[in-house]
């Protein structure tokens, strides 16, 4: 037989699936010059929301803040396209207030591929990756081949396949081998990584029906509509060009005890119940069944109707995923009031895939096993198209780091959303698909959602991804914030009594004797705003922007619990600054108890802090390492 | 994101360049003591004190660092002026061959506890810092000279979690103690995880009327915590000495009061500017009790601790007393000084600590009774124990004693081990986790919202799981060595 030959096609990095992850690895590579190829199954598929037709909301709209703080796509592209912008959570602190928008999911995914065609150095190629090429012991990505035969070389490929991967739909009995939004799967990866030793795990998930919204009676429901003044996601979006967008509302009802009854009376044919799906589910985004069975003491739950797009008829029954056969959810469905009549156009199912084991990687996202080898995404156990791209970006970043020989931007958990994702993915035994929550950041009054840039703009300018003028931009807010903070807390009012006409005005009691502003900011009633009769200096300042003025109420209203957080961080960090070597023979290390030595020799944590939060190490091993820490650098120095 | 190890502020405060000393072996009344002496400089400061029998005859000095190592000799420590302050044997051992790895050199003084202090001031004054406790141990450590093995005996000490709770930190506080910090913890972890649960999942965690729940809650672990401080004190004190102020407006009989209770066996302790230690500076023994009274040199020069510290630095004094003897002059109506002294008494009295009030000069026309002292707006229900008294002739003396045995009476069950000694850190430990909490209830009061609360709840459970070993923190290494007797 004649040798066949393999053609090739040249490239510096390879990404595989253009998901919310994909997207943001491969225009993070692009920019940065490397030449890039994505490849995705379809490309009408690209930047694809196949489950809930919104962005952000609790925790979620602080990732894409960072993302977009990091030189990210995600907060553009949501402002591009959303339907309605609500700031949620506005009664309580600023640590937890979170911006959520409802995306046209159409126009969300084609704005992203114009993006995606706009960039140089980027490809788009549909096609199936079907192998990964490795050379050298230990293993390093060589290249890619796609199931035509053809081989693109590369020496770095980021694995961000989502839930396509040997993926399998479920509405009850009836199964079909598709891989979300029906799409086409993936299969031969899969094997492609247990050759390499790189095993895999089985996770689910699931979405809700699509109904036609002519079908739903809205009056039997409360209107939920969006913000008056909307609020951008990017810090580089224009304010003003948000306002005019016309937006649409969404709709509020409730499950009853009848929907519960008829759920009940049908959990044996649940794919789940049953026992027919494998994968673990994710507890924080449970099927309509889940929560029915767990709070069964629950009388109601709420379902909200959202729209999918601008251009079509299809509404989202947000808070009822299920995995039941269709003419259970016919009838489920139809006892929710304004529901009674519905037309489903798209049957809620559960999507099981393969994906990985996060603790395989570094926290840089790069494989344990696999030099060049990056994962990104659902791939790596995650749920959430805002986790996705969280990862995407910092794996893309981290590709080109390990290309020009730089080290990881490795984001710490006092400092990002970011941080927290990625090591609680790489750190901690995850059991679930992984969803971004408000109390997974212990330090989130200094993770707001309102200083994101603030927090992250130096790295995404590092790295090349935040252009000099955004960055000086960002420097400028910077040096107004803490003169305007500075100000505050050296101008002086006196107990005269035209001020305290003033603060009587304001609905706050009089001063007794004299004060700074920045006292009587922190006053819970008052607002920066409201100091403006009683500022001397206000009015001849040239109006600071609205940002600016944000940041300075934050800072000094809450200044005493930022800094109880600061000491608090300062304590952590310190753990996360003791470096543990790579090299360490942890099973030889005496003291350890022969659990701790194993996680350890397996985890190989980066820090003792990182070391301290794998389960299965006490503190008392944590002590051990310290110690061994200490005396090696006693040695070292000798 | 390359981090220079050697700028961890950690391992700068690891100072291994400083020589150290202390008296290594077991304070007592007992003729023979050794000061240890470790570092670079340890020859040198040898060399500054010592003096053969031949050097006092020909005034000549020699250097130790000259001698072959392991060497052993007889003769003088004399102070600058020369004066011999005690008959000793001196040792000097090299580097690394020693205990510690580092060049070493030993005092054996006979002179007892007095004359074993002033040679350990001499020392300090030639350079060298005092240890902290378990820094020789530590020195040897980081020395390699005790590998991990040996560390594990050390280990045992600060054991694995529940292991931990249940054999070394607590039994200071003995276990049904321990019970009490773990369960005021579980508790804060409760409720840290509803407010969490609440705000990621409001549908289904309701947070209406619960700041009021909470602050409910709360109130109750801080008086616990409150109790618990006040054991952790009288633990402390039957080690440690019971750290006493006296306090008093000028001629109130301040000195009076302290020479009639030091009497003939005053212990003077060395007094070091730049020691980082508490300077105590008067040891007064009261039956099984012992009364380290602070800042006594300000009180002896002037007879005015308020006068000579300012009242700033008496109020700190006091604030990190265990009793405070307020002596007032029962011969002259009160003053202003007098209140003054009173609004400090009061906020230090509230924070747990004890006050006696001496009415002194009962030799004297007196025109100050109890019910002057009750009926003063500083002094309002104040658990005082009030004391007629003379300084001058010791009427109420021995009422004094017995009143200071009562209030830190012995038989409260705590007995010397080796766990008590790190009742400081601990009790630093419940204080913080105390403040946090209070912190909680101010946030409460100021009608924040939840979120809030939980950045100092999170405080107050870090706080407490360091007391039961199931937070480990930075500082670790210096908490094992720490657990070493000072000097070991």
């Amino acid at each position: 037989m004649p040798e066949r030959k393999d053609y090739h096609i040249a490239a510096d990095v390879c990404v595989i699936g253009a998901g919310h992850a994909g997207c943001e690895a491969a225009l993070a590579c692009s920019r940065l010059g490397f030449e890039t190829v994505i490849f995705t199954m379809n490309t009408d598929s690209i930047a694809m929301m196949p489950c809930n037709p919104h962005i952000g909301g609790s925790s979620k709209g602080h990732l894409v803040r960072e993302i977009d703080a990091l030189g990210g796509e995600m907060g553009r592209n949501i402002d591009k396209t959303f339907l309605q912008s609500k700031m949620l959570n506005r009664s309580k602190g600023p640590a937890v207030h979170s911006l959520r928008a409802q995306a046209d999911k159409a126009e969300y995914s084609r704005s992203m591929r114009r993006v995606l065609e706009a960039q140089d150095h980027l490809t788009i190629r549909q096609a199936e990756v079907t192998e990964l090429l490795t050379e050298g012991d230990p293993a390093r990505i060589c290249g890619v081949r796609i199931h035509t035969g053809t081989v693109y070389d590369c020496r770095i490929a980021i694995i961000c396949t989502g839930t396509y991967l040997n993926a399998r739909c479920l509405v009850g009995e009836s199964i079909t081998e598709t891989g979300p939004g029906g799409m086409q799967r993936s299969t031969h990866l899969s094997d492609s990584l247990q050759a390499l030793g790189i095993p895999l795990r089985r996770y689910k998930t699931g979405t809700p029906a699509r109904m036609d919204g002519r079908s739903i009676d809205y009056s039997k429901m409360q209107i939920q509509k969006g913000d008056e003044e909307v609020v951008p996601f990017s810090f580089s979006t224009d304010l003003q060009s948000l306002q005019d967008v016309d937006q649409m509302p969404c709709w509020l009802t409730y499950t009853n005890e009848e929907t519960h009854a008829v759920i009940r009376a049908n959990l044996d044919r649940s794919p789940i119940y049953a026992g027919i799906i494998e994968g673990t589910g994710p507890r924080y985004c449970p099927s309509i069944e889940d929560k029915v069975v767990k709070f069964a003491e629950k009388t109601r739950h709420q379902v909200f109707i959202e729209p999918e797009g601008r251009y079509t008829n299809e509404v989202y029954v947000d808070g009822m995923s299920s995995s039941m056969p269709d003419d259970v959810q016919q009838r489920m469905y139809r006892t929710v009031p304004g529901l009674e009549n519905c037309v489903i156009v798209k049957n809620a199912y559960a999507i099981e895939y393969d994906c990985l084991n996060a603790n395989l990687l570094k926290l840089s996202l790069e494989s344990r096993a696999v030099s060049g080898l990056f994962c990104a995404g659902q791939f790596n156990g995650s749920s959430g198209y805002e986790e996705a791209a969280a990862q995407g970006l910092i794996a893309g970043i981290n590709a080109c780091n390990k290309l020009r020989g730089r080290e990881p931007l490795i984001l710490k958990r006092s400092e990002a959303y970011i941080g927290v994702l990625i090591d609680d993915l790489v750190t901690r035994d995850n059991t679930e698909p992984y969803r971004m929550m408000t109390s997974r950041a212990e330090y989130r009054l200094l993770l707001r959602q309102d200083n994101a840039d603030l927090r992250l703009t130096k790295y995404g300018y590092q790295c090349g991804l935040i252009d000099e003028e955004r960055y000086q931009k960002l420097v400028r807010k910077q040096e107004q914030i803490e003169a305007e903070v500075r100000r505050l807390k050296e101008v002086r009012i006196g107990a005269a009594a035209q001020t305290q006409k003033i603060l009587e005005e304001l609905g706050t009691a009089p001063v007794k004797t004299a004060c700074s502003l920045a006292e009587l900011l922190c006053r819970p009633e008052l607002h920066y705003d409201d100091l403006l009769p009683l500022d001397p200096d206000r009015q001849s300042l040239s109006s600071l922007p609205a940002d600016v003025r944000e940041q300075v109420e934050i800072t000094v209203k809450y200044e005493g619990y930022i800094e109880r957080q600061k000491r608090q961080v300062v304590q952590f960090e310190k753990m996360e600054n003791r470096r543990l070597p790579e090299n360490v023979d942890y099973l030889s290390l005496e003291g350890l108890r022969l659990e701790a030595q194993q996680k350890l020799q397996k985890a190989r944590p980066a820090s003792i802090g990182q070391a301290s939060r794998l389960s299965g190490v006490t503190p008392a091993d944590t002590a051990v390492l310290l110690i061994y820490l200490d005396k090696l650098r006693r040695q070292n120095k000798t | 994101m390359e981090r220079e190890m050697g700028a961890d502020p950690f391992f700068a405060a690891a100072s291994e360049e400083d020589t150290i000393a202390a008296i290594s072996t077991a304070m007592s009344e007992a003729g023979i003591g050794i000061i240890r002496i470790s570092g670079p400089a340890a020859a040198a400061i040898g060399s500054k004190l010592y003096r053969s029998p031949e050097d006092m005859k020909q005034g000549t000095r020699q250097n130790i660092g000259d001698w072959t190592p392991g060497t052993i000799r007889y003769g003088y420590i004399t102070d600058a002026d020369g004066q011999i302050i005690d008959e000793v044997m001196l040792s000097w051992m090299k580097a690394p061959h020693t205990y510690t790895t580092r060049d070493t050199v030993e005092i054996n003084t006979h002179g007892g506890l007095y004359v074993m202090e002033r040679v350990l001031g001499l020392v300090l004054e030639a350079g060298a810092r005092l240890a902290e406790p378990g820094e020789f141990t530590k020195q040897a450590f980081l020395g390699g000279r005790i590998d991990l093995s040996r560390a594990e005996a050390v280990m045992d000490l600060i054991g694995a979690g529940s292991e931990y709770a249940r054999r070394t930190s607590m039994a200071q506080l003995r276990g049904a103690l321990s019970d009490r910090v773990k369960d005021l913890r579980a508790r804060i972890l409760y409720e840290t995880a509803f407010i969490e649960s609440a705000l990621d999942d409001p549908e289904n965690f309701d947070l209406e009327g619960y700041p009021d729940r909470l602050r409910g809650i709360l109130t109750e672990e801080i008086r616990e915590l409150e109790d618990l401080l006040i054991h952790a004190r009288d633990g402390r004190i039957l080690q440690d000495g019971i750290r006493t102020v006296i306090l008093g407006r000028p001629n109130a009989g301040k000195s009076s009061l302290l020479n009639l209770l030091a009497g003939e066996e005053r212990a003077i302790v060395t007094d070091i500017p730049g020691t980082t230690r508490d300077v105590l500076r008067e040891r007064i023994r009261l039956g099984n009790l012992a009364l380290v009274v602070s800042d006594t040199a300000g009180i002896r020069t002037t007879e005015d601790l308020i006068e000579e510290m300012g009242v700033r630095r008496a109020r700190e004094a006091a604030r990190k007393a265990d009793l405070l003897l307020w002596i007032l002059d029962a011969a002259q109506p009160l003053t202003e000084e007098d209140r003054q002294i009173g609004a400090l008494v009061r906020d230090c009295v509230k924070e747990g600590i004890r006050c006696i009030v001496l009415l002194n000069k009962q030799d004297l026309d007196v025109c100050l009774y109890e019910e002057d002292i009750r009926a003063m707006e500083e002094a309002a229900d104040l658990p005082l124990t009030l004391l007629s008294f003379s300084a001058r002739n010791g009427e109420g003396r021995e009422t004094l004693e017995e009143t200071i045995r009562t209030l830190f009476h012995a038989g409260s069950g705590y007995s010397h081990n080796e766990a008590l000694l790190t009742a400081a850190r601990h009790r630093e430990a419940a204080q913080e986790a105390l403040e946090a909490l209070r912190l909680v209830v101010q946030s409460i009061d100021a009608g924040l919202s939840e979120d809030f609360y939980t950045i100092d709840m999170m405080t107050a459970y870090r706080a407490l799981g360091r007391i039961l070993g199931e937070s480990v923190e930075d500082d670790l290494v210096e908490e094992i060595f720490s657990r070493f007797c000072m000097g070991k």
